[in-house]
């Protein structure tokens, strides 16, 4: 696969912000009262994201890692004004329906998150497409919230009448609480399908990243079968991380990301942001 | 010596009450208040607990055919359906006890786990969805055919009540609220049996008569603290739904706290709320707060405490 669909994937399936990372939770529940609103939010962060993304990704060697945070947020905040001002001049009624949620995009988790973890480390395009891939997997699971509370809140989908006449619209589900059920339903219905899939033996790793980083609390049965497949994949890692740490290479040798931060605790060179290290390790990991 | 001293694993404890007797016994001490509300509301209010408690049930069923560990045999389902049906107004449409049973039994019951693991009572729970979603059916009292406030209502907009219609039950409201001696006796029949006890109900309703008396308005006005006590799903909640083994604190102390505090709640949403009543959201909230009563609550261990095991 090459280098930007992958990104294009990881964002909208196996890293799904949403439904898989669960990042950005605040717009997510507080916006997707309709399918538009939803795809307004999920549109607009994807601009920033990926925007963000690139003009980090190109800056990251003049970006000194101590001052990185503000330095994102001034370059995020930035996108974020001239998107805002762009919703006020050309769609003053969905700038108007998202209100306060348009300015805090500058706080939002995922686009933070994906500077972090990946366009800082990693060069433009690829960024460019991480932001992309990204911002694609975060409208399309505001989409689809926003549009079964739409759908069961108010009988519509993008405003056209789905339900027949009789229908009673159940509004919880466009109050707050409503939010919470369709997230959790949603996710665990993404779960339910990656993990029927893992029952039945087949290889998921193109639809899940698979790992919460947590094999303590990991229920996931196909996993070791997998972990063998990456082993003989990164095997010159793997062995080198052998020679640094036994206890590494039991807990997750296949996994160069989970190996060097096992390494770096156990006396390796301090890493500022060792979770990011893994995120992207596993991924070179696997090719 | 091994007479004495006798060495086994716990439970130390045992008795001989089992999950499908006590919820037979909840059943029948609902009895009552449901035969009342059918005589009172007619046909209808059959028709709603039947359809109530057949999908109660066969949605524990049918999770219980998928997930391959059938639990729809200790009768807890059939109660959840009987206390829904008895916390709609009779003049709901057939399918809203449905869409209530599958939320309470699927949502707020199975889905955590199962009897025992709910944290919220499934009934109350689902009256709630209900009322949020329907406001204006699950608001809509009838009586005699006509439309009318319910007496709590009444009261709160100033007009005089009979006070012993609403002790005998009949006034508007949901099918098994209304009458006072019904429920009474049901209470009395648990009591009797043994399945639970005064400390909740008692601290609840003292609670709740002291916090009218003193912000209602009336002072303490016998008439107007028998019509607040006569009046909305109180002696329901208070006897049957606040007394529910999953969703109440199991230590002494934390009962009666939790009996204050629902007290507490629902003076405040019935004086000060917008709306006449608020005892579902009242001890929706108190089931909610139940890990923390009981956390403060905990008694100290023999042998533990004390300065050696300050912190």
């Amino acid at each position: 696969m090459n280098k930007a669909g992958e990104r294009l994937w990881n964002g909208l399936v196996r890293e799904n912000p949403t439904l898989v990372l669960m990042l950005g939770m605040c717009p997510t529940l507080a916006v997707t009262t309709s399918a538009m609103n939803g795809l307004g939010m999920g549109l607009t962060t994807m601009v920033v994201l990926a925007l963000s993304n690139l003009m980090i990704s190109l800056l990251r060697k003049a970006i000194p890692s101590r001052v990185r945070i503000p330095a994102f947020i001034v370059i995020i905040a930035s996108f974020v004004t001239v998107v805002q001002l762009l919703l006020e001049g050309y769609l003053p009624s969905l700038n108007k329906a998202l209100g306060v949620y348009i300015p805090l995009i500058v706080v939002n988790c995922i686009i933070l998150g994906r500077a972090e973890s990946y366009a800082y480390t990693n060069p433009p395009i690829p960024s460019l497409f991480d932001g992309i891939g990204m911002g694609l997997g975060f409208t399309f699971s505001l989409t689809c919230i926003g549009a079964v509370r739409e759908l069961l809140g108010m009988g519509e989908v993008f405003g056209y009448r789905v339900m027949p006449e009789s229908y009673v619209p159940i509004g919880i589900f466009v109050l707050a609480p409503g939010a919470f059920f369709v997230l959790a339903g949603l996710t665990a219905l993404q779960n339910y399908i990656k993990i029927r899939g893992e029952r039945k033996g087949r290889d998921m790793s193109r639809f899940q990243s698979g790992c919460g980083q947590d094999c303590m609390s990991c229920g996931l049965s196909g996993c070791s079968s997998r972990m063998e497949k990456a082993a003989k994949a990164s095997g010159a890692k793997a062995s080198e991380a052998k020679a640094g740490n036994d206890r590494a290479t039991v807990a997750g040798g296949s996994r160069p990301g989970r190996v060097e931060r096992a390494v770096m605790a156990a006396g390796g060179k301090a890493n500022e942001i060792p979770d990011i290290q893994f995120v992207n390790g596993t991924k070179e990991g696997k090719k | 010596m091994s007479d004495k001293l006798k060495v086994s694993s716990n439970p130390h404890v045992r008795s001989r009450a089992t999950v499908n007797g006590i919820m037979a016994a909840v059943i029948i001490a609902l009895l009552p208040a449901t035969g009342f509300g059918i005589y009172h509301f007619g046909p209808k209010a059959l028709q709603l607990i039947l359809i109530s408690i057949v999908t109660t049930v066969g949605t524990e069923l049918l999770y219980g055919l998928i997930s391959k560990k059938q639990t729809v045999d200790d009768l807890s389902a059939v109660v959840t359906g009987l206390l829904l049906a008895l916390n709609l107004p009779v003049s709901v449409p057939w399918w809203m006890p449905v869409i209530g049973g599958v939320f309470g039994i699927l949502v707020v019951k199975l889905l955590f786990g199962g009897l025992g693991q709910n944290i919220m009572n499934p009934a109350l729970a689902a009256r709630c969805f209900l009322l949020i979603s329907f406001p204006a059916q699950m608001t809509d009292f009838h009586y005699d055919a006509v439309s009318g406030a319910t007496p709590l209502a009444a009261l709160k907009a100033g007009e005089s009540v009979n006070v012993m219609d609403m002790v005998i039950g009949r006034t508007a409201g949901t099918i098994g609220e209304t009458s006072l001696i019904a429920i009474v006796i049901g209470a009395c029949i648990l009591i009797l049996l043994g399945v639970i006890d005064l400390r909740i109900p008692g601290s609840y309703i003292l609670t709740l008569l002291l916090f009218v008396g003193v912000f209602g308005g009336h002072g303490f006005d016998p008439a107007y603290l028998v019509a607040q006590l006569a009046g909305g799903g109180l002696m329901l909640g208070a006897f049957f739904m606040a007394t529910d083994y999953v969703t109440r604190p199991i230590t002494v102390g934390g009962q009666y706290l939790f009996g204050i505090f629902l007290g507490l709640m629902t003076g405040i949403f019935r004086i000060f709320g917008p709306g006449a009543e608020g005892v579902s959201y009242a001890i929706i909230l108190g089931n909610l707060l139940v890990p923390l009563i009981e956390k403060i609550t905990w008694p100290t261990a023999f042998g533990r405490g004390g300065k050696r095991h300050a912190k």
